[in-house]
């Protein structure tokens, strides 16, 4: 047995540092069965509108290259453009020798329960590499889809940036509208290699009963850019994760932002951490939290490793619901002198004097609560489909209703 | 345009304004005069109608209908728009949304803005950051966007540097019509000012002293500002009794 299997075997029911720890006998390790869909000729109109508002626009066309996997089955994976790979991981390590040598580097395997779960029972993954120099505009989509009621999916993603190349992955992971329950276990890695820009959107819109535990680790080399962005609007069961950066060349850039509404019953632990290992590194958390009587719990942890280095974590909840609760946790580590780290933290509710100031330019009350949600969420993110907008713009209006 | 009639007004339980009695005439712009904690500006916001000044007794009509109990937002639908002294700052909505808001698709806020260099202030967080001038010029392009019928001014010049003062004051003559001959005027004011700086841009009609939640006397706003200047307000009280 190699040294990963049996560290993983080792940690097979090792629980988590954060979260509400889940009992993995109460999933169900049977998949359905999908063949291969090349025109996604087999999805449903009903089906198709469900996973638009998860970002998923099931067309191959203004896509640098498209991924999706339902439960177990790789469904649709196909390049659209020279100089981007976007292979299924099993295949990824078939056809390149040296794809087994980033696993499990960035993310330890025998990190927790999940993390081990996932090397000794894969269901497949993404693998998405843009080759050296190559500027990608156009987004490659992917979907980790859960399909069967009760499966827990464990994924295994490879992202490699080359020097210089440029991508955008959007990865919309969602529930078939049937399923009710569920686990998504998703292990990421990204090398951003140097001079390398990598924008990684997530949109998650799962379902009441779903448990979700990415473990994501960024490495990003002198010069690269890392941008993550992370969208949680509708109801999820609970949500644990804790992705690491680490800026490891002089001029690394990481910013991570995350956009999250606790609805009632959600449980969502989302943190980032930033390490500053190389000099003139700079590093941006924010994150937007609101609830509307779910727990949403906020971390985020930057450490300074080097001098010259610059970074700076916001925190900002709302809390709409008497019931909410919002629990933010900003934490500096600056391990020598010359580092230049700060962070700004505020949960509360909306200001009063604010509803009625906009209502006294003739706004409702709903309209003024709306506006006053929509500005504290409001994202800046180049390339999401037109129907995304508008499922986020949805999610706002249904947030500041019954205010 | 607007009647007040015995409105007695309090805040968090205290007696701020103790039967105010007021009528503003279409195309009147009216001043009122008055101490720091004297009822002012209590009076603008209960006009707006917001939650914590609460009308104990009387009644507020505009427009011949009582808007006594009526919602901020119908009344500024109706036609009332209020330049804050210090409204608040509201992170991440842009202050180009709030015009565009204002402006309903009636007028063209960017033009607005434009014509009084505001442009690069859109995309900015509404009063995040801005200067006291920069503030009273977004809050005076708000109420040119909304157009309303009566125009409530809180302090309009107050934080403002000299380079700003000019085009507030412009921007306040044309909310008020002060191009117009009196009888084709037909927006109203009540403006409430320290200085007086502002009467230079408008034409101010009746100037009232407020004190201690009273109106003590009422004339010619002009005349009444050379007495607060000249013997204070001291003087005014007890030329009252």
């Amino acid at each position: 047995m190699s040294e990963v299997k049996e560290r993983a075997e080792k940690s097979r029911d090792k629980k988590a540092a954060f979260g509400t720890d889940l009992e993995l006998t109460d999933f169900s390790r049977e998949g359905g069965k999908w063949e291969y869909d090349a025109d996604y000729g087999r999805f449903a109109p009903e089906e198709r509108r469900h996973l638009l508002r998860a970002g998923i626009e099931l067309t191959d066309v203004e896509h640098a290259g498209t991924f999706l996997q339902a439960d177990t089955a790789v469904v649709h994976c196909q390049a659209n453009q020279p100089g981007v790979e976007v292979l299924p991981i099993t295949e990824a390590l078939k056809r390149h020798d040296w794809v087994a040598d980033h696993l499990w580097r960035l993310v330890a395997v025998d990190a927790d329960k999940y993390t081990a779960r996932t090397e000794l029972e894969l269901d497949n993954g993404y693998f998405i590499r843009a080759l050296p120099g190559v500027r990608i505009e156009q987004p490659v989509e992917s979907c980790l889809y859960l399909r069967t009621d009760r499966f827990a999916q464990h994924v295994h993603n490879l992202v490699v940036v080359e020097p210089g190349a440029k991508l955008h992955i959007i990865t919309g992971c969602t529930a078939h509208p049937r399923v009710n329950s569920g686990l998504h276990v998703g292990v990421s890695e990204f090398y951003v290699r140097a001079g390398g820009q990598l924008t990684f959107t997530m949109i998650h819109n799962w379902a009441e009963d779903i448990h979700v535990r990415p473990r994501t680790g960024v490495r990003v080399e002198e010069g690269g850019q890392f941008i993550s962005n992370y969208i949680l609007l509708r109801p999820v069961k609970t949500v644990q994760m804790y992705p690491t950066v680490t800026l490891t060349g002089p001029g690394a850039v990481a910013s991570l932002n995350s956009i999250v509404i606790a609805h009632p019953g959600s449980e969502i632990d989302v943190g980032g951490r930033v390490i500053l290992q190389a000099p003139h590194t700079r590093a941006e958390i924010v994150a937007r939290t609101i609830t509307t009587g779910g727990a949403s719990i906020s971390r985020g942890h930057l450490v300074g490793l080097e001098p010259d280095i610059k970074a700076h974590l916001e925190c900002r909840g709302l809390i709409l619901a008497p019931t909410g609760h919002i629990y933010a946790v900003p934490e500096l580590e600056g391990r020598v002198a010359g580092v230049d780290m700060s962070h700004e933290a505020a949960v509360g509710r909306i200001a009063a004097e604010e509803i009625e100031y906009l209502m006294a330019r003739g706004l409702d009350e709903e309209e003024a609560v709306s506006t006053i949600v929509r500005g504290f969420l409001r994202v800046k993110i180049e390339g999401l489909p037109p129907a995304l907008e508008e499922e986020i713009e949805q999610a706002i209006r249904e947030t500041g209703k019954g205010m | 345009m607007l009647e007040i009639e015995d409105l007695w007004v309090s805040i968090d339980g205290k007696e701020v304004l103790k039967g105010i009695n007021l009528v503003i005439p279409q195309g009147e712009t009216h001043i009122l005069f008055g101490k720091n904690g004297s009822g002012k500006s209590t009076l603008l916001m209960a006009i707006m109608g917001f939650s914590r000044y609460q009308v104990r007794q009387g009644r507020i009509r505009f427009l011949g209908r009582d808007i006594t109990q009526l919602p901020t937002f119908e009344r500024a639908r109706l036609g009332l728009g209020l330049s804050f002294q210090r409204p608040p700052t509201i992170r991440g909505v842009k202050t180009g949304d709030i015009l565009a808001a204002c402006a309903g698709g009636k007028v063209s806020y960017q033009a607005l803005a434009a014509a009084y260099d505001f442009t690069g202030f859109l995309d900015r967080e509404v009063n995040y950051g801005f200067s006291g001038g920069e503030i009273k010029r977004s809050e005076l392009l708000q109420l040119l966007a909304q157009d309303p019928k009566m125009v409530l001014l809180d302090e309009p010049e107050s934080g403002v540097d000299l380079e700003n003062l000019q085009v507030v004051g412009e921007i306040i003559g044309r909310l008020l019509q002060k191009d117009r001959r009196h009888q084709r005027r037909d927006k109203s004011g009540l403006i409430i000012t320290h200085t007086g700086f502002i009467m230079d841009y408008i034409n101010a009609d009746t100037g009232y002293i407020l004190l201690n939640g009273r109106i003590l006397c009422s004339g010619n706003p002009r005349d009444i500002l050379q007495d607060i200047k000249k013997f204070g307000y001291e003087e005014c009280i007890k030329c009252r009794r």
